[in-house]
């Protein structure tokens, strides 16, 4: 128990998704701009993270992982080459389905997050974190754990930021550095902060 | 006509429409990448071709994919081309594949690639589709490759991992500015980048969300 409590605080907060290893950084900037819809996809990103990466995880254990398909009376092959293709299109195919839900159940989420629900199928959150797992060699258990973590992580950078942004319209920013260019400066400076966690072992 | 805008396509996405100062497009590699030379240039290779021929092969494809499961076809396309890098890389240019480790991966989930099938080879020739994906990854590439040039500069007192500033460990004169190495640099010089972009360009200057009103009453004093 005590380990999945230390892998899921690694996760939130020493290695931040957004913050510490710059993934999902598009949909991060591009979608807090309003603290509804930061919120909305942070849900999006949580959910779509606890359901991919244990599936990924499965799916490399039982199928591409060499010896793997020992149990079909083939052990010596290796399909880890592979693993790129199968990650992205179960997280594609998730994505999809979640899309399709979404739009029957929930219209105003779906509406809220526009494009940017098939675009969570290129945030680089979902698939860095499916490579992470399969990087770091995490059992089925820890790959539940971790990919909840760094969705809750990720979640709680884009609303951090859509707060500083609400308020941050209402400040006399120079002209070139308007919009874009200082929400990467505000995004620096939260990463500073966030570098404090990283002196934590745990 | 035909020439004029075929120019106009590879051109445009360099300085006056760049996916990440303007279109806020496949930034994630563009702050982890980028702390030397080497890598970042290895790295724009890797994604001037993945954007080039994805976008050509979505292209020609474009009138046999139904909408509901384009995402899934697009990302098979570009996963596909991705192994192919991954795996030469891992051939030819070992040590540094090493160094950029799940990054290339990332390649599949940069939003540059994925974007540009979305939204401009979905809809146009594969010709003009491949200089797009030419002169997108190109508009990546400047801005990665500056950001890169000041990290490795500043950080370590090289380029190309030849040292120009000697640094003080060794006997140098340059204390070299540990904060460039660490992630929140690449924050910092990317919005200063777009800054001197657009002072360059006021065109791209965002429109205000929030108006100040002038003063009307007279302050005290």
């Amino acid at each position: 128990m005590e380990h999945y409590i230390s892998l899921i605080l690694k996760a939130i907060f020493v290695e931040n998704m957004a913050l510490a290893f710059f993934l999902g950084m598009c949909t991060f900037l591009a979608i807090s701009k309003k603290i509804e819809a930061a919120v909305g996809l942070g849900i999006a990103v949580v959910v779509v993270l606890t359901v991919t990466v244990p599936v990924n995880n499965l799916l490399y254990n039982s199928v591409l992982r060499e010896g793997a398909l020992g149990w079909a009376g083939l052990p010596n092959v290796d399909l880890s080459f592979l693993g790129l293709l199968t990650y992205i299109g179960v997280i594609a195919a998730i994505v999809q389905i979640m899309e399709m839900v979404l739009d029957k159940y929930i219209p105003a989420l779906y509406a809220a997050l526009g494009v940017f629900l098939p675009l969570i199928t290129v945030n680089c959150a979902i698939l860095g974190a499916s490579l992470f797992m399969v990087e770091r060699d995490y059992t089925f258990g820890e790959s539940v754990v971790y990919g909840f973590g760094a969705g809750v992580g990720w979640a709680l950078a884009i609303v951090a930021l859509a707060g500083i942004r609400e308020k941050l319209k209402y400040s006399d920013v120079p002209d070139g550095l308007r919009g874009l260019g200082i929400t990467f400066i505000t995004v620096g400076l939260m990463s500073l902060g966030f570098m404090s966690f990283s002196g934590i072992s745990l | 006509m035909a020439d004029a805008s075929a120019k106009q396509v590879l051109f445009e996405p360099i300085f006056s429409n760049n996916p990440i100062a303007l279109q806020i497009l496949g930034i994630c590699s563009a702050l982890a990448v980028t702390t030397s030379m080497n890598v970042t240039l290895v790295m724009c290779m890797a994604v001037i071709s993945v954007t080039a021929f994805s976008n050509l092969a979505v292209s020609l494809v474009r009138t046999q994919i139904p909408g509901s499961i384009r995402i899934i076809v697009q990302m098979t396309i570009i996963a596909s081309l991705v192994i192919v890098v991954d795996q030469v890389l891992k051939a030819f240019a070992y040590e540094i594949s090493k160094q950029l480790s799940v990054f290339v991966g990332l390649i599949i989930t940069n939003c540059i690639v994925m974007g540009r099938a979305e939204g401009f080879a979905m809809k146009n020739g594969p010709w003009l589709s491949f200089l797009d994906g030419v002169g997108n990854g190109m508009g990546y590439s400047v801005l990665l490759i500056f950001v890169a040039f000041f990290r490795e500069l500043l950080g370590a007192g090289s380029l190309f991992g030849v040292s120009l500033m000697p640094v003080v460990n060794e006997g140098g004169w340059y204390v070299p500015n540990g904060l460039l190495l660490l992630p929140p640099s690449a924050f910092f010089i990317i919005g200063l980048a777009i800054w001197g972009l657009r002072t360059w360009k006021p065109e791209q200057v965002e429109e205000p969300d929030y108006k100040m009103s002038r003063h009307t009453a007279k302050e005290a004093f």
